[in-house]
């Protein structure tokens, strides 16, 4: 029963995503206007196909991947409030790009594609180089307590290091606020490349890891007895964690609340294993960042709002309804 | 008589305090032994160390082997393991916990077989959770929870099966009901060891070892006098082993 209304759950966020594609190829300053001419007008098919295309599936990937780092992280720590920047990826990516912008001068809004991989690099190497800081720090993942702890400490430091970056070069504070705040409008084929072959490698991963998930949702010990090689399988995952993070957060920026939100949007519909709930977490976190990304370019357009800033306005108060919706139920306010 | 499993000059610590103490025991296979004792005895330590879970000096033998030098996956094949409320598993539904129980047997990228789904279905079946299989285990109350689990330890189909307070939370009709299962285990030739407060019960087992403060201070029959008084001493004579209705009793001296 549960598998049949986790499939349902699936089917509707693809239709929802096929959809939202079709809406976020017409949405823009030229509107639906070049999807009507992109057959005969060459202007209106390079901003659709080069522009809108790759920035709509863009937007999808990159949320799919925060979904499923959040799904794997929320079961790693058995914690619902863990998230897939809990690593030190996040603050890592930041100092990364903020050395990158410092360093060799590459800016977010730069075209060239030489300074936007600069970029790129920097962030997903600053985002690996997090991640190893805290399994460094935490010696290794056997302790998932330590693990999370050290990512917090490593966050802390490297945010400010970052910071004092940009205190020592307040030139770079708009491109780095940019990047701070996540956007998809630097999204070209690419780099949706890039995330889609991420996407696919760590979502085989996780779901052939998911049982270590569920033999951990039972406890340590638990888990242990049934002869998992725990320490091998949980280095796995950070691996996973680290890879689908750096990857997402290296072409869209800090984008907020879309890995936390899309697996506790998951649960609150279907209870039922760590293999669908990735995949389902996934699936949701593709239309949360698609849904986002397109209401971030239709509110005040032809402006554009930061897609993070959306994200974390609507995952914050959808998180908050929740908890206020489970209060109730429990009869706490 | 053969044994299921046994230690050798066991000490293990908790952090940087030895809770074990050079423990010596063999357990005879087709029989439930519980362990019983005050708090603080290392009761539960030394279950988690016979079950090679906790690091620890000495040496566990299960079924003629070093636990030691047993792959995880056979060890977890021949031992099966019921903690004490370390679940967090409120989203998986009843089923899949107790399908986990299966998974020492399944080749990794394999589904569930025809006797994965068999053995899971005896095991809820037994601890008659087979009506609740679709739902959450966040959804079920402290007693039908312990129930789940005790079947997700029951599916392993293993030969030796530790329980850690199996009874927590359990109401007498369903601590009866684990009773029945427990013998109907011995009676096909497993081997129980059990971790009890309730002492009532431990003495239905077949043996029982008294602990204090880290060391096995008595192993013996159940049904033995000197097993009785060493029960009796370990609790400091607070409490008084009688006979009723062909049962031991245990009751408190007020």
């Amino acid at each position: 029963m549960m598998n049949q209304r986790a499939s349902a759950i699936a089917l509707v966020l693809l239709l929802i995503a096929v959809a939202l594609v079709a809406v976020g190829l017409g949405v823009g300053s030229t509107g639906f206007e070049s999807i009507l001419h992109a057959v005969d007008d060459p202007v209106a098919w390079q901003i659709v196909w080069n522009i809108r295309l790759p920035r709509t599936l863009g937007a999808w990937v990159a949320g799919a991947l925060l979904g499923l780092a959040g799904a794997v992280a929320q079961g790693l720590f058995r914690n619902p409030l863990a998230d897939p920047y809990l690593l030190g990826s996040a603050s890592g990516a930041s100092l990364g790009v903020a050395l990158s912008l410092v360093l060799f001068g590459v800016s977010p809004f730069a075209t060239q594609w030489l300074m936007r991989l600069g970029l790129t690099a920097g962030a997903f190497a600053g985002a690996v180089a997090g991640v190893l800081l805290t399994l460094l720090l935490a010696k290794g993942v056997q302790h998932t307590l330590r693990l999370l702890l050290a990512g917090v400490i490593v966050g802390v430091v490297l945010g400010a290091a970052k910071e004092l970056i940009m205190l020592a070069r307040p030139d770079f504070l708009q491109s780095m606020q940019s990047f701070m705040l996540g956007s998809t409008g630097y999204v070209g084929w690419s780099a949706f490349n890039i995330m889609l072959l991420t996407w696919l490698l760590c979502m085989g991963a996780a779901w052939l890891l998911s049982p270590v998930l569920d033999g951990l949702a039972l406890g340590e010990a638990t888990a242990a007895s049934l002869g998992l090689p725990l320490a091998r399988l949980r280095r796995a995952l950070v691996a996973v964690l680290a890879l689908a993070t750096g990857a997402a957060v290296a072409q869209t920026g800090l984008v907020a609340f879309v890995g936390l939100a899309a697996p506790h949007l998951v649960r609150s519909v279907v209870k039922t294993s760590h293999g669908r709930l990735i995949g389902l977490s996934s699936l949701a976190g593709g239309v949360l960042l698609m849904a986002a990304d397109i209401l971030a370019r239709w509110v005040i357009a032809p402006q554009e709002l930061p897609v993070g800033v959306l994200t974390a306005l609507l995952g914050g108060g959808y998180l908050l309804w929740l908890m206020h919706q489970r209060g109730l139920s429990r009869g706490v306010m | 008589m053969s044994i299921a499993l046994s230690a050798q000059s066991i000490r293990a610590s908790l952090g940087d305090v030895e809770v074990l103490h050079g423990i010596d025991l063999s357990l005879v296979a087709g029989r439930w032994t519980s362990i019983v004792g005050p708090n603080g005895a290392g009761k539960s330590t030394l279950l988690k160390v016979l079950a090679g879970l906790l690091p620890h000096s000495g040496t566990v033998t299960l079924l003629g082997q070093p636990l030691s030098s047993l792959p995880g996956r056979v060890r977890a094949q021949q031992l099966a393991w019921l903690g004490q409320n370390e679940s967090s598993a409120d989203d998986l539904t009843v089923w899949d916990v107790a399908m986990l129980g299966r998974l020492p047997h399944q080749p990794w990228l394999s589904s569930p077989s025809a006797a994965d789904h068999a053995a899971v279905e005896q095991a809820l079946r037994a601890t008659q959770a087979w009506d609740w299989r679709a739902r959450a285990l966040g959804q079920l109350s402290g007693g039908e929870r312990q129930r789940v689990l005790l079947a997700r330890a029951l599916a392993v189909q293993a030969q030796v099966l530790l329980m850690d307070e199996p009874l927590a939370n359990l109401d007498p009709p369903h601590q009866t009901d684990w009773m029945g299962i427990v013998r109907a285990l011995v009676a096909q030739g497993s081997t129980v060891v059990s971790v009890l407060h309730e002492v009532s019960i431990a003495l239905q087992a077949d043996d029982v070892v008294v602990m204090a403060n880290g060391r096995v201070l008595h192993h013996g029959a159940a049904h033995h006098p000197a097993t009785h008084t060493a029960v009796e001493q370990v609790f400091d004579g607070r409490i008084s082993i009688h006979a009723v209705a062909d049962q031991w009793v245990v009751l408190p001296r007020l």
